[in-house]
């Protein structure tokens, strides 16, 4: 879990926030809510996490509710790699 | 069919095709042509004995459904125009917003109610607020004045629309503005009906077609969505802010509803290109798509060109202020594979006239480079409330009026114009206008900043990258954290203006004069990219 929550601060950081304090960007730091991640930026924070860690996220785990802070962020993941995990990008 | 009147088209096709489909919501909800006619009757009757008079300004802060088209175009059958607000942007710049063009009503959903300006503050007048979606039985929370937009237009209120003149108001769209405070553009019926013929003849729209709607109301692409499709009594299908965020669902959404025409920004297509898998989702029924608002790059282009070879492409140009586009060019069948230079922004519209102006006042030659001025009835009336901006934006010439678009083209033989730039500082990103001086506005406000300068640099990814560059006031105590000023010019700027980096500094450069030095700003990044290139 550790790992993965610092795959995503790492990519956060030197995606979206360059020159930040590491320390500053905290597990429950709010990202979406903030206004510091946009659509797009989750857009492609979503597509790095599904090539990394070779899962498939679903577009209802992107929102404010699932997706605002890191520890929210990896345990999306960490549900995603879960054998049996539902594939595919969910939806109706 | 010439109509004098937007919502002439409505209650023509409302005639013709009364069961048939008119607005299609992201959710699978369809209204047919009868109730949208019905329900924005109703809603205009209820503006309209509520005090709402023709010329006036109602705002509409809503999510993208079909209730927020009834809102239109009850809003335009009360004479008045409709002032759509991003509702998703921070609510002090929409409050902002409704104030300066002083709505007398706003149709808003419940959860954005803090955008309302306050009633009966000192000078302003009240405003009546129509909150849509809510629950009947939230009716006693809500603040007193609120009428409920389903209540309002259940109501089998029958009305005959005034008489309207085509030159009356029918929208404001807010750009964003230098010195901070957004900028209205308004746009009269006759601009848009101008627009809209065109468009008819040009794409031939017949009533079997099914039209997308990506941009948001306050994105003046969706006057094309919504009113090319309703002249012609076909169906508009909603795609929602969060189908939006999806490539993958945006690109089966585009099947599965059978959309034959499409208009967005190439920032989405080219993120259906890259992420909506779209050799995986099956042949769509696109006949026509459109694009506008920026630079098309190639390579995107050319894949979704090949992907989606049954349809015709064109790229649309022109400022809010010309009506949506006042240029356009066909983009070929097949994009050679050694082309890398976009498309040009092509040829006038047969309703406007173009000029281009180079530096000694001369018109340009072919080969030559020169400002973009443009005629016809689809320039706007001016910019609400701003008679220095309004004086600002026009040029006489040859006793007629030219708006200047402040984008620089040149003149080509065969493929008319070819964008350049711009020389002053508005931007372009995802399709949005950006006037830089406003997120410096934003940042100054933050009690830390002493200094703001805000430079775009252009990149290959992203086609601009915004940064900002920050000194503290000597009062300041300890550092500031960059995560903290990001979540401030949140609270001020939409996400779309948000910096992409902020650069701390003890100073910012001055120039001999004492004013801000840009050029030295620029410069580091300049020097980055060159050592990045060396390396």
């Amino acid at each position: 879990m550790e790992e993965v929550k610092n795959v995503i601060r790492e990519f956060i950081l030197s995606t979206h926030l360059p020159g930040e304090a590491t320390d500053n960007l905290h597990d429950d730091t709010a990202l979406l809510s903030s206004g510091i991640l946009d659509s797009l930026a989750v857009l492609g924070l979503a597509s790095f996490l599904e090539e990394r860690f070779r899962v498939q996220l679903s577009v209802f785990d992107l929102g404010v509710e699932r997706f605002d802070c890191i520890a929210d962020i990896a345990a999306v993941v960490a549900d995603a790699r879960q054998p049996g995990a539902k594939a595919g990008v969910g939806g109706p | 069919m010439s109509a004098s009147h937007l919502t002439r088209y409505l209650s023509a096709s409302a005639q013709s095709f009364p069961d048939r489909p008119a607005v299609v919501g992201a959710d699978g909800d369809v209204l047919s042509y009868a109730e949208l006619e019905r329900q924005s009757n109703a809603l205009a009757h209820h503006l309209v004995t509520r005090g709402v008079r023709r010329g006036d300004r109602v705002g509409i802060v809503m999510r993208k459904r079909p209730a927020a088209v009834v809102a239109i175009f009850g809003i335009l059958k009360a004479g008045a125009g409709y002032v759509p607000v991003d509702h998703a942007a921070p609510a002090e710049r929409g409050r902002r917003i409704l104030t300066d063009c002083r709505v007398q009503a706003v149709i808003v959903d419940e959860r954005c109610l803090g955008v309302v300006p306050p009633c009966d503050a000192a000078g302003s007048q009240p405003v009546l607020v129509v909150v849509a979606g809510a629950a009947p039985d939230v009716a006693g929370r809500l603040p007193t004045g609120c009428s409920i937009l389903e209540a309002v237009t259940a109501d089998a209120a029958t009305f005959d629309a005034p008489d309207g003149d085509p030159g009356d108001l029918a929208y404001i769209l807010y750009t964003s503005g230098s010195t901070g405070l957004p900028k209205g553009a308004m746009l009269s019926h006759r601009n848009v009906l101008s627009f809209i013929d065109w468009c008819s003849s040009v794409f031939a729209p017949t009533p079997n077609d099914r039209f997308s709607n990506h941009a948001p109301f306050h994105f003046d692409a969706s006057v094309v969505d919504i009113f090319l499709a309703i002249k012609h009594g076909a169906s508009v299908h909603l795609v929602s802010e969060d189908l939006g965020k999806s490539p993958r669902e945006l690109a089966r959404f585009i099947v599965k509803r059978g959309l034959t025409v499409w208009f967005s920004t190439p920032s989405i297509l080219s993120l259906l290109v890259q992420y909506g898998q779209l050799d995986t989702q099956g042949p769509t029924s696109l006949r026509l798509v459109l694009f506008g608002g920026e630079v098309f790059p190639v390579r995107h282009l050319r894949e979704l060109r090949s992907r989606w070879r049954a349809a015709t492409f064109y790229n649309l140009y022109g400022p809010t202020e010309a009506t949506v586009a006042c240029t356009f060019a066909r983009i070929p069948d097949v994009i050679p594979d050694d082309r890398t230079a976009p498309y040009p922004i092509g040829f006038p519209c047969s309703h406007c006239d173009a000029l281009v102006i180079d530096a000694e006042s001369h018109e340009a030659d072919t080969g030559e480079e020169g400002r973009l001025y443009i005629r016809g009835p689809s320039v706007f009336l001016g910019y609400w409330n701003r008679p220095a901006e309004n004086e600002a934006a026009f040029m006489a010439r040859d006793g007629m009026r030219w708006y200047d678009t402040g984008d620089v083209v040149r003149r080509t033989a065969d493929d008319g114009f070819v964008y350049v730039g711009r020389q002053d500082r508005m931007v372009k990103r995802r399709g949005y206008r950006i006037e830089l001086g406003e997120i410096e506005a934003a940042l100054l406000a933050h009690p830390w900043v002493a200094e703001a300068a805000v430079i775009a640099e252009p990149d290959p990814a992203a086609g601009v990258r915004i940064v900002a560059y920050i000194a503290g006031s000597a009062a300041a105590t300890g550092p500031l954290s960059i995560i903290e000023l990001k979540t401030f010019c949140a609270t001020k700027v939409p996400a779309y203006m948000s910096p992409d980096q902020i650069v701390f500094q003890p100073r910012l450069p001055r120039t001999a004069s004492d004013k801000i030095d840009y050029q030295a700003l620029k410069k580091p990044l300049l020097d980055e990219r060159a050592t990045t290139l060396a390396g």
